[in-house]
């Protein structure tokens, strides 16, 4: 094996590496290796298998004991964390898969097959539990949008998460593009997928019945991502010899369509007792974690390993990260009629190993043993690190309490006029219209979507059912950069409401953890507050955590990424006909705002446009009053009440309102009463808010329900005309009735097409695009 | 007892599992026809379907018309045969010249997938009789990276004066989009032709995708009428009648 060459005769003598630190394992690492193979030194394949096993990717090392206390448990669980994806029923005998995964550093290295492979990689997860992927959120990451480099990552990125989903033929729905300067040289690409099952055809990754053959199917195995994401990040591979390879796996969408197809035939006709996608660690990640799983023990032969290139060394072949490649556990009398599915996809197919009784995955070649090591070792049993958190010593943390707020940000006593600043914020990259992006996915096919991409969460139709399923991404690193727990909860918080408001049920929530290097004590404090955050959101809003994944060391030479937890949510409504959207539906519905703004200005999207002082703090969430908020919402929806909801978040009310008015091509008149500064009462993003409409006769029906589920309300005004018309109504800080109706602040008046104009233009503008 | 209609299934189809659902709400009996099989199990029409058959690698369409069923399907085209290619199907038929002209890459060079409106040009068509006369443009999506029609001006010329025009792209009042017209005709189709006949009138390809507009759920029906005509047609085929379009080019 070739890992590590001493320098040629003749070079200064440089003192080389040890071979377990080029792979990325510390000295106290090999030690414990040592330790769980008796005290015996693992030669080289085995010091490779345990690098990639070992890699923070697949073991979770620095995150595993934070994971645990998240919640898992929730109606209807049938598969939580641990398995390839979550899954949950959905009645009838059906359920839900689903999960969010990152592909962040292949895709800063390699934009488009970065992305590519992260779709790919995905949708393995959901069709491996015998799911069939219906739809795909993307969450997507940038720096700086007026940057050459940014330009190139988004273009290269958007190509490949279309070039993928829309040629395997599975919609891109949904997701987000956030642009933030911590992500400049450290992009992120995070991808949800979801997918439909009959439970009865779950299927469990593990390798029960010593005597099963292993079966390889898909593509060949090749030198593409040797190391892959698994080391990319950690270990430098020194060698100079012609192999060097990018480490960036290459996609083929073609062949992960065979596989969905294959794979969803051979589990509908039982022919497989467990399945395993390939991903990161390859065929050993494959190999140990469904023996783990199972408690038994795989024999690989190498020499029955199907390959796409000649002089493959064994631990190439044991740890590369081709795509598109799956791993079934077969009973030997079901080989003949699992070959005859592979074959007629047209997929390469190989029994290349058998499952064992020993515990351990060996690796044989010529009849000889090249490796032998405890499955557990390689997985349950992996090293688990005890990372030092620390708080930074300077960070702005909100107001003390009673600390006066809100009194300082001064619009429009900054010279701000109002309508202004909600066209800058319409047409800010973070809140222009996405079209010119999502109109490179394919977003129908399936003919499953009722909603998808740019009008809040995306709604799946189930086929043959009244029902649908609601998904939504959101991630807060603005706040999150600030007080990471809060960001986190507000992620959870905003995600679990554009659930609700569609009238839909949240089932349970998948997240995408993007954080720093954790042996830095700051950046897992970050990780420890948004986990803690991520756990009090969900325990107080009875969602179970369903699994996820893990992404750090996300650090550049500009510097850590803003920490960010990628939330997504999957939500069930029973009857679709109920569906109720954000876009205003009628003139002359009645608008109403419930719950109430608080102040606290800092993350905004009006921050980042005006900037912020020392006395503006932080928005503050009330998780008992989310949960009130997403309660009536959907009791509200349930009776027939809501003509449309719409969440108040990027932005503020007033970007809401204007949503609101330009999806639904219709105006509105509000007056919005206010105790706080207009710049907070307008464009403040301040959790726990929906803007509902219902008709003039059901208004004081809701206000009603709002305040019997313990929330503020207020009649703002009427939907109506061609212009967003929000005049601001002071109330004195004392309260007294007759300060009621003097006004403060001039109206904002804009007409509908001007609001138009600046949120269809504002992407395409920042990122250079034509049209 | 309803009329049975093939759709092609090759490696890569992706909307086959949606025209088949489609044909059932059209009324049809849907039958998956696999690309090695070189007989059409006397199904009385077929579908290609959208898709990356054989992963479009190389060109779209270029590798599936070599499929064994092609072959089938050439000679049913041949015979009289209804035969209709949607999106990828379009690209497949054009490559095998069963319909004239050639899908290139979108003017812009890239994917698009978003909603069009296109108008029928004729209504006695096997594949446009049940469209409403002097009906609004019907709304469906298309999704393709390669959907700008192509064909040189005699071409396009004899094709208008044969009638073998059969959709175009259109504006919200049904007019024809220009070349230039990016929200209308977003492909920038020459002569903003979404849909051809060949000359028999019997073969018919689509860029956009009418089963992917067949329910109002999804927010538009404004496609099934399109399927429903081939169903119905079909089904007069089957019972020996001849089908109403072989009118015009005869």
């Amino acid at each position: 094996m070739t890992i590590a060459e001493p320098e040629a005769v003749g070079e200064p003598a440089e003192p080389v590496e040890p071979l377990h630190r080029q792979l990325g394992l510390t000295d106290d690492e090999l030690e414990a290796i040592r330790e769980r193979l008796a005290g015996r030194q693992p030669n080289e394949l085995e010091l490779a298998m345990f690098s990639v096993m070992w890699s923070e990717h697949c073991s979770y090392k620095s995150s595993k004991p934070l994971l645990g206390t998240l919640p898992t448990a929730g109606a209807g669980v049938v598969a939580g964390p641990g398995e390839n994806a979550g899954v949950i029923s959905i009645g009838d005998g059906l359920a839900v898969a689903f999960k969010i995964e990152s592909h962040n550093h292949p895709s800063a290295v390699e934009p488009y097959q970065g992305a590519a492979t992260g779709v790919g990689g995905i949708l393995r997860d959901i069709f491996t539990m015998g799911a069939r992927p219906i739809a795909v959120l993307d969450a997507l990451r940038f720096g700086d949008p007026a940057d050459v480099r940014t330009r190139h990552l988004v273009d290269g990125v958007v190509g490949g998460v279309g070039g993928y989903g829309n040629c395997v033929g599975i919609p891109t729905v949904g997701g987000e593009l956030v642009f933030d300067p911590s992500y400049q040289g450290n992009p992120l690409v995070n991808v949800m997928a979801i997918g439909v099952l009959e439970e009865r055809h779950l299927t469990r990754a593990a390798a029960p019945g010593p005597g099963n053959l292993v079966v390889l199917f898909g593509s060949t195995t090749g030198r593409d991502g040797i190391g892959g994401a698994s080391v990319l990040a950690s270990a430098t591979f020194s060698d100079a010899d012609a192999s060097k390879r990018p480490s960036v796996q290459v996609g083929d969408p073609f062949a992960e369509k065979l596989l969905i197809e294959a794979s969803l035939e051979l589990i509908e006709r039982g022919l497989v007792e467990g399945l395993q996608d390939l991903g990161a660690g390859g065929i050993t990640c494959a190999t140990s974690e469904t023996a783990d799983r199972a408690g038994t023990g795989i024999t690989v032969d190498l020499d029955a390993i199907p390959l796409r290139e000649p002089g493959m060394a064994p631990f190439e072949v044991m740890i590369s990260e081709s795509q598109e490649r799956m791993c079934a556990i077969v009973r030997p009398d079901r080989w003949p009629d699992v070959r005859e599915v592979a074959e007629r996809w047209g997929l390469p197919v190989a029994v290349i190993g058998r499952v064992t009784d020993d515990g351990d995955i060996t690796v044989t070649s010529g009849g000889a043993e090249l490796a032998r090591i405890p499955a557990a070792a390689l997985t349950s049993d992996a090293i688990v690190h005890q990372r030092v958190a620390r708080a930074p010593e300077h960070r702005r943390a909100a107001p003390a309490p009673g600390a006066p707020t809100g009194a300082s940000d001064r619009l429009p006593e900054r010279g701000m006029d109002p309508g202004a600043v909600l066209l800058a914020l319409l047409g800010s990259p973070n809140l222009a219209s996405r079209r010119s992006v999502f109109e490179r996915y394919d977003s129908t096919v399936g003919t499953d979507t009722v909603v998808g991409p740019g009008h809040g969460a995306a709604v799946m139709r189930i086929k043959g059912t009244s029902r649908a399923l609601v998904a939504a991404t959101d991630g807060n690193q603005a706040v999150g950069v600030l007080d990471p727990h809060l960001g986190a909860a507000m992620s959870v918080a905003e995600a679990t409401r554009n659930v609700s408001i569609t009238g839909a049920r949240p089932l349970g929530v998948t997240n995408c953890l993007n954080y720093g290097d954790p042996t830095r004590p700051e950046a897992f404090w970050q990780l420890t507050e948004g986990v803690r955050g991520l756990a009090d959101a969900c325990r107080a809003l009875g969602l179970p955590v369903t699994g996820g994944n893990v992404s750090l060391y996300n650090e550049s030479p500009a510097g850590s990424i803003a920490p960010t937890p990628e939330i997504g949510v999957v939500g069930l409504i029973d009857d679709v006909a109920a569906l109720v959207g954000p876009a205003f539906v009628t003139d002359g519905d009645a608008i109403l705002l419930v719950g109430e703004a608080t102040s606290g200005l800092i993350g905004s999207s009006y921050a980042a446009l005006a900037g912020t002082t020392v006395e503006d703090g932080l928005p503050s969430l009330d998780l008992v009053r989310e949960a009130a908020v997403q309660g009536f919402a959907r009791d509200a929806i349930d009776r027939g009440l809501v003509e449309s909801a719409q969440d108040v978040s990027g932005g503020g009310l007033a970007v809401a309102l204007a949503e609101a008015a330009m999806w639904g091509g219709r105006g509105a008149a509000v007056r919005v009463p206010t105790s706080m500064s207009p710049a907070v009462e307008l464009f403040g993003e301040s959790p726990s808010r929906i803007v509902v409409t219902t008709t003039q006769r059901h208004a004081p029906a809701l206000a009603l329900l709002a305040r019997q589920h313990g929330l503020p309300v207020e009649t703002l005004g009427s939907v109506g005309g061609d212009r967003l018309q929000i005049q601001l109504v002071g109330t004195s800080s004392t309260g007294a009735s007759e300060e009621r109706g003097s006004t403060i602040a001039d109206v904002l008046d804009v007409p509908l097409t001007a609001l138009r104009h600046a949120w269809d233009h504002g992407l395409t503008r920042a990122l250079g695009w034509g049209n | 007892m309803p009329v049975r209609i093939g759709v092609v299934v090759f490696p890569g189809s992706n909307c086959d599992r949606d025209t088949l659902h489609g044909l059932e709400l059209a009324g049809g009996e849907p039958v998956a026809l696999w690309h090695e099989q070189a007989t059409l199990d006397g199904v009385a029409a077929v579908i290609l379907p959208g898709g990356f058959a054989y992963g479009d690698y190389l060109r779209a369409g270029v590798i599936a018309r070599f499929s064994p069923v092609m072959r089938a399907v050439e000679a049913f085209a041949a015979d009289g045969g209804l035969v209709l290619g949607i999106c990828n199907g379009f690209q497949v038929l054009a490559e095998a010249g069963l319909v004239p002209g050639a899908l290139l890459r979108n003017r812009g060079l890239r994917f698009l997938g978003r909603d069009v409106r296109i108008a029928a040009e004729r209504l006695d068509t096997p594949f446009t009789h049940g469209l409403a006369a002097g009906g609004a443009p019907l709304r469906m999506p298309i999704a393709h990276g390669e959907g700008c029609y192509y064909a040189d001006d005699a071409t396009l010329d004899a094709l208008e004066a044969e009638g073998q025009v059969l959709f175009r792209y259109v504006d919200e009042e049904g007019g024809q989009a220009a070349e230039d017209d990016r929200e209308h005709n977003p492909n920038g189709s020459l002569r903003a032709i979404a849909g051809v006949l060949n000359a028999a009138g019997n073969v018919a390809g689509l860029m956009p995708h009418p089963e992917r507009a067949s329910e109002s759920i999804l927010g538009s029906d404004e496609g099934l009428p399109i399927i429903r005509s081939l169903v119905e047609s079909a089904a007069r085929a089957a019972a020996g009648e001849r089908p109403l379009a072989l009118v015009a080019a005869s």
